[in-house]
């Protein structure tokens, strides 16, 4: 299988590329590119106007499978995934069984292998059960080829757990992923505190629940002296920390994800139950801090935190709906609408945020795309304006807080391993 | 006049003034149909009215139910301890049903902020929203509000203070919303843990001091403490909240001597109100009992005509 793609403008600032170019796939690899190649191929994309970018690494996904396969499974999060531009993810380890031990690592790359349609990368577990008590065999984990642990979903709430488990990542390699909330502040809350937790008569999500754990989370890392990433960054405090970290050379990296600079607090004031996750939604001056954060470097990373779950458990009295919402289908055209095209952030950054930067959190060779590097390609019309309908999902939930928005930038071909995975056009 | 066009009724804080001002003009119209020999009018004959009431009341319900019947509505009572509710049928499921047996209106308390809203967005039919947790209970306040303009001519410039439970009271928002768009000046009064944070941005004063509540106040609106709720916030003893913020003869002796005291009931005597002021001069809680039947009538007019219109 050849793929000729024509005329897109190929961006790729891992190999300082930035040119209207074509590029030529044989087998899973960028054979090569040039101003023209005439080439025989099997696939010929006509990518005049679009950019061409490398597959976006998305290193928050939740994929339920296994055990809630109602929600989502891997093979529909992967087709998913593949639509909206994302070839290489990371799944959550909060799945029934949690991926606690080599043993449920073994179980969920046996899935993987059968069924997934993109990249699926595993993340295991910080302490069994992600009950915050007991710490995972970590070496065991590493040897399953694991790079990264988490009980996202939960913070390790006994701070000797986690120096424990951040000294032995260190001794491993490995870098722990941090959900980051102390329960003890944010319990039982559903908003972001505040105004909105009092118009809508809810219990309230305090900043300070997040960004105290920020704060420790990066000190007890400091002591280990192991690589920390913090995960879905909601608020402006948060990011100040993790600047002010970086100032101090810790190592620490940071996401965030598409609905807290997409959204902010007063999307939620009708009682919608898909502007529901968890961190919350916050107020404007987070949602520009946020912004600025990922403009000059603070924030690394952005992720989905793709959650599905079911109308059972979203169509129902608001505080009582689950928490999280879906996003693989929507991130890359959310990010181009919402910092592209207002000029917040260029083409290089977006791409960094999207692909290079989680590529190399996860060390993986993703996120680039010269000759000889994996052909995982993105096509998007920067331009295209298209509505992101409920119909349209192709995630087995459909939890999105971006139905029947209106957005700037489609992508319309992915290339997954050198084969052409999504098109979202009618080809000649 | 603004026009009503909403089939639903589900809070103040999404309606204009003018909106208010309607439903209070259309209940001044009904107000008299209470004092007839024959207390009815065939206005909504024909019409289906379903109290769906997730929360136990007794003034709340009655009072709808009596306002339905006094426009000739069918009426019908759906007890949630012994319906299918208690089978763990989803609100949504119930509105459905409710709507299938071609009823008009749903009138519902629950328990969960926004319940009414998400009910809304569901059925085709006509929903009222009697109280949904601590977020709204707008018929509360439009008969508050109409108690006030009844007593006083007027709401625009009123200083009114709330005393009470504000952070889980659907009473206070509402009135805080309805009585803000209509020009008053508007203080919440309670200890501090239970004040609800930031406040002060829905455009009301904040105190804890019952004194400064009541200076110069035209009108206080005292909530019921609900001591047994809520267990993750630290409530004040009984004892300790009459002491320092019940509403006493001697409180109202240093307020303007005419102040209007309003409760939505129940009242807890000697809690937060003593048993004189409940029953004195300045008490307009029975009038607000009375009002209350006029307001329902007009809301459940308002939003039948809107539904037809649809």
């Amino acid at each position: 299988m050849s793929i000729l793609i024509k005329n897109g403008r190929l961006i790729d600032p891992q190999g300082k590329i930035d040119k209207v170019c074509d590029i030529l796939v044989e087998k899973n690899r960028v054979k090569s590119i040039s101003k023209t190649i005439n080439t025989k191929a099997k696939e010929v994309i006509d990518a005049h106007g679009c950019i061409v970018l490398p597959g976006l690494v998305d290193m928050h996904v939740h994929l339920r499978e296994p055990g809630r396969e109602d929600k989502e499974t891997i093979a529909s999060a992967t087709c998913a995934a593949l639509k909206g531009g994302v070839t290489s993810l990371l799944a959550m380890p909060n799945t029934t069984p949690c991926i606690d031990s080599p043993q449920a690592v073994s179980l969920l790359q046996k899935i993987i292998d059968k069924t997934a349609k993109a990249n699926v990368l595993i993340a295991g577990a910080i302490t069994r059960g992600r009950k915050g008590h007991e710490p995972v065999n970590i070496a065991g984990l590493k040897a399953k080829g694991v790079m990264i642990v988490t009980d996202d979903g939960a913070s390790v709430d006994d701070d000797k757990v986690l120096l424990k488990v951040m000294q032995q990542a260190k001794k491993q390699g490995m870098i722990v992923m941090c959900h980051c909330e102390d329960k003890l502040l944010s319990k039982r809350g559903s908003v972001n505190r505040g105004l909105t937790s009092t118009r809508m008569g809810l219990r309230g999500i305090s900043k300070e629940s997040e960004f105290k754990r920020v704060e420790r989370d990066i000190a007890i890392a400091e002591k280990a002296g192991a690589r920390v990433h913090i995960a879905h960054v909601s608020c402006k405090e948060s990011a100040e920390i993790i600047r002010k970290a970086k100032k101090r050379k810790i190592r620490v990296t940071a996401e965030t994800c598409p609905h807290y600079f997409a959204l902010s607090e007063t999307d939620v004031i009708d009682f919608d139950t898909n502007m529901k996750m968890n961190p919350p939604l916050r107020g404007k001056e987070d949602v520009a801090a946020i912004k600025k954060a990922l403009a000059d470097g603070t924030i690394d990373v952005i992720a989905s935190d793709h959650a599905p779950h079911t109308d059972n458990e979203k169509d129902i009295e608001f505080e009582r709906a689950a928490f999280g919402v879906i996003g693989l289908e929507t991130e890359l055209a959310v990010a181009v609408t919402e910092l592209l095209h207002p000029g917040i952030i260029d083409w290089k950054r977006i791409i960094e945020v999207l692909s290079i930067n989680p590529a190399k959190i996860l060390g993986v060779k993703k996120g680039a795309l010269a000759q000889g590097d994996d052909a995982d390609i993105v096509i998007i019309d920067p331009e295209e304006e298209w509505i992101f309908t409920k119909q349209g999902i192709l995630s087995k939930s459909k939890n999105s807080p971006f139905i029947n928005r209106k957005l700037k930038g489609r992508p319309i071909y992915t290339i997954f391993a050198g084969k052409l995975a999504y098109s979202g056009r009618e080809r000649a | 006049m603004a026009k009503w066009n909403q089939k639903d009724l589900l809070g103040l804080e999404n309606l204009s003034s003018e909106q208010i001002e309607l439903i209070l003009s259309t209940a001044e119209s009904f107000r008299e149909i209470s004092t007839r020999g024959i207390k009815k009018v065939p206005t909504l004959r024909g019409k289906t009215v379903v109290n769906l009431f997730y929360e136990p009341s007794t003034r709340t319900r009655v009072s709808f139910e009596i306002a339905a019947k006094r426009l000739s509505a069918d009426v019908i009572n759906i007890n949630t301890e012994t319906s299918s509710v208690k089978k763990g049928e989803t609100l949504i499921d119930t509105g459905l049903s409710i709507q299938a047996l071609k009823a008009d209106v749903i009138v519902v308390r629950h328990n969960a902020s926004g319940a009414a809203a998400m009910l809304a967005r569901h059925v085709d039919i006509s929903v009222v929203n009697a109280g949904d947790g601590w977020h709204e209970h707008p018929t509360q306040a439009l008969l508050d509000i109409f108690t006030l303009k009844q007593k006083l001519g007027h709401i625009k410039g009123l200083k009114v203070s709330i005393v009470g439970d504000i952070a889980h009271s659907r009473v206070a928002r509402s009135n805080i919303w309805g009585l803000t768009k209509l020009g008053a000046e508007v203080t919440v009064c309670a200890p501090e843990l239970l004040i609800p944070p930031e406040i002060e941005k829905m455009g009301v004063s904040v105190t804890s001091s019952i004194e400064r509540a009541l200076a110069g106040a035209d009108a206080v609106n005292v909530l019921r403490m609900q001591f047994e709720r809520d267990t993750d916030t630290a409530f004040p003893k009984q004892l300790e909240y009459f002491r320092n913020f019940a509403i006493t003869e001697e409180r109202l002796k240093k307020a303007k001597k005419d102040i209007i005291v309003m409760h939505p009931g129940p009242i807890n005597r000697g809690t937060e109100i003593s048993s004189a002021v409940a029953d004195g001069k300045n008490s307009v809680i029975l009038d607000q009992v009375t009002n209350g039947i006029a307001i329902r009538m007009a809301v459940l007019f308002l939003i039948s005509q809107a539904r037809r219109a649809q």
